[in-house]
């Protein structure tokens, strides 16, 4: 089960504004899901390993040296809003509470 | 002329332009003025000339649909995202990249669920793709539109990546064949990342040599992505027409409650079918195949949330109105992302927050830890797993729109392997309700070309030669 005011919570750590309908509808959603994914609690896992990836790598290295990259131009012709120099945001500082 | 183009294989094609009974342009054109006139939704970008020289190379002017999630240089390239509308990126994909070195050229880019998250094409944010066995249907998703695409002959053949089972489910639903490789066999470069410890790159095509042959040249380590490896041998061409010595395991968890009965019937032919071949059939148990998609929907939208963090209005894609900083993020990703892609940000958001992150990320990442253990014990009993690919035929546009839950349980038969980051295949070997039924074969990691010469054995036995009505 989770709670609207999770559900509002979760959705300011995600950065997502969802309208009141969302809310409504996430929340509903959310807990048939997790209600599904609670069954993994029958299981005795201790003892178990977890698996974050599944190929079994070393550290991969490179030599620290400079190579070619993205022009500064190339990598700011997709920008919604750049100055030429860099990418143009409004000033941070939180007008609002968070 | 065209219609005798659109009868050939890709091999086919690419033998026929190499021995220059077939020309390039030809081929190019036929197939884009196709891709061009598609009403099934399957395209979101068409290549509008035909492109100069291609490189000289086996694939030699072959073209090729390619996943929107792919970045291609200069190509619109936007993971059927409107938060990535118009974005055309500056580098392309190692996968692409490779098969451009190797002679294709790119036909288009293929409509898909949302950042590849969904298993029926709906969560596009550019509209659905239609089925093309019957309209009314879904052609399956992730890469929904480049299964339409190739069952419809819109494309000779396309690339598309499996997470969950968004090659092999879409494959399954349009009737054709479509293989996820061992984690790590194709580079994720260029890539738009769902779920990076799952995501990986694959090809969807008419036939098992098809496949063979276009997996052959996207494979290899790649310095961009440390996570990939390559294969240990060469992808060969499949030639086998017999299974004699090969020992075939069926899961009674991924066979038995829940597959349709029409589908239970196509798979329990095929399954006799391999015996007839000279291969031996017999249960084996992957006991915790059943928690799969609980872990699964714990781990993939987990790692999505942290992908997605970067659309954010700054970089790329478009950017909202705003009275802040603040509402610029929250605004833009209102805006542009769709219902599917927010209701996984928020699972995997909820699942890693202080307080959950053990009871869910933790316990399925172990669950994660028993489903490869099951196929690794399984494994020293059998050579290859079989199962059907989907539960279901391909279902209605609309049906499971209303209830996510039932349309995750769409991947239940397809989200094992990834977990454990193996290789598995998926072919049709029949029809039900008028619809294609996928088969799917599993096996260990980096055993791309056992699963290839069965599957080629397999597909010459069933003699499966379902090609939807052709506009």
């Amino acid at each position: 089960m989770i709670e609207r005011e999770q559900v509002l919570h979760v959705a300011r750590l995600a950065r997502l504004r969802l309208t009141d309908d969302e809310v409504e509808r996430m929340t509903g959603e959310l807990s048939g899901i997790l209600d599904h994914i609670e069954k993994i609690g029958e299981l005795n896992l201790e003892e178990v390993a977890p698996t974050a990836h599944v190929v079994e790598l070393e550290n991969v290295l490179r030599p620290d040296e400079p190579r070619p990259s993205l022009s500064r131009e190339r990598a700011l012709d997709q920008a919604p809003d750049s100055d030429g120099v860099g990418f143009r945001v409004p000033r941070p500082g939180a007008t609002r509470e968070d | 002329m065209s219609q005798a183009v659109l009868e050939l294989s890709a091999a086919q094609a690419a033998a026929q332009i190499r021995g220059g009974e077939l020309a390039a342009e030809e081929l190019f054109r036929v197939y884009r003025d196709r891709a061009a006139a598609e009403e099934l939704g399957a395209f979101l970008w068409v290549a509008e000339e035909v492109p100069d020289a291609p490189a000289d190379g086996p694939l030699q002017g072959v073209p090729v649909a390619v996943k929107d999630l792919f970045c291609v240089g200069d190509v619109p390239s936007a993971a059927g995202s409107r938060i990535l509308e118009g974005y055309r990126p500056p580098y392309t994909a190692t996968a692409v990249e490779r098969l451009l070195l190797a002679g294709a050229t790119v036909l288009g880019k293929t409509n898909m669920d949302e950042f590849a998250m969904g298993s029926s094409n709906e969560n596009s944010g550019f509209g659905p793709v239609r089925n093309p066995w019957d309209e009314t249907k879904v052609p399956g998703g992730s890469s929904g539109g480049s299964a339409a695409a190739v069952a419809a002959g819109l494309a000779p053949w396309a690339i598309g990546t499996d997470t969950g089972g968004s090659i092999r489910q879409p494959a399954s639903l349009c009737g054709i064949v479509g293989m996820k490789p061992t984690y790590g066999a194709v580079s994720r470069y260029g890539m738009i990342a769902f779920a990076s410890s799952l995501d990986q790159a694959g090809p969807l095509t008419r036939d098992v040599t098809d496949c063979a042959l276009l997996l052959s040249h996207m494979v290899g380590a790649d310095p961009c992505d440390c996570t990939s490896t390559g294969l240990p041998e060469d992808i060969r061409l499949p030639v086998a027409e017999r299974l004699d010595g090969l020992r075939f395991g069926v899961p009674p968890e991924l066979t038995g409650a829940g597959v349709d009965p029409g589908v239970k019937v196509v798979f329990d032919a095929t399954v006799e079918r391999i015996e007839q071949l000279g291969g031996s059939v017999e249960p084996v148990a992957l006991p915790h195949a059943g928690h799969a998609i609980a872990a699964y929907y714990v781990i993939a939208p987990a790692e999505a949330s942290a992908n997605l963090a970067r659309y954010d209005g700054v970089r790329f894609g478009p950017r909202a109105g705003h009275t802040d900083l603040l509402s610029l993020y929250e605004e833009t990703r209102e805006e542009g992302f769709g219902t599917e892609v927010k209701r996984r940000i928020m699972l995997g958001t909820y699942a890693l927050s202080s307080g959950y992150y053990e009871a869910y990320y933790g316990r399925a990442q172990r669950v994660r830890t028993k489903i490869a253990d099951d196929f690794r014990a399984a494994f020293e009993r059998v050579d290859l797993i079989v199962t059907p690919t989907s539960p279901t035929v391909a279902f209605g546009l609309g049906e499971r729109t209303e209830d996510p839950l039932a349309m995750y349980l769409s991947d239940a038969l397809t989200v094992p392997m990834p977990l454990a980051g193996l290789p598995a295949i998926s072919i049709p070997t029949g029809m039900s309700d008028g619809l294609p039924v996928g088969f799917q074969i599993a096996g260990p990691a980096f055993s791309e070309n056992r699963i290839l010469e069965a599957a080629h054995a397999i597909e010459r036995a069933v003699g499966f030669d379902g090609a939807p009505p052709r506009g």
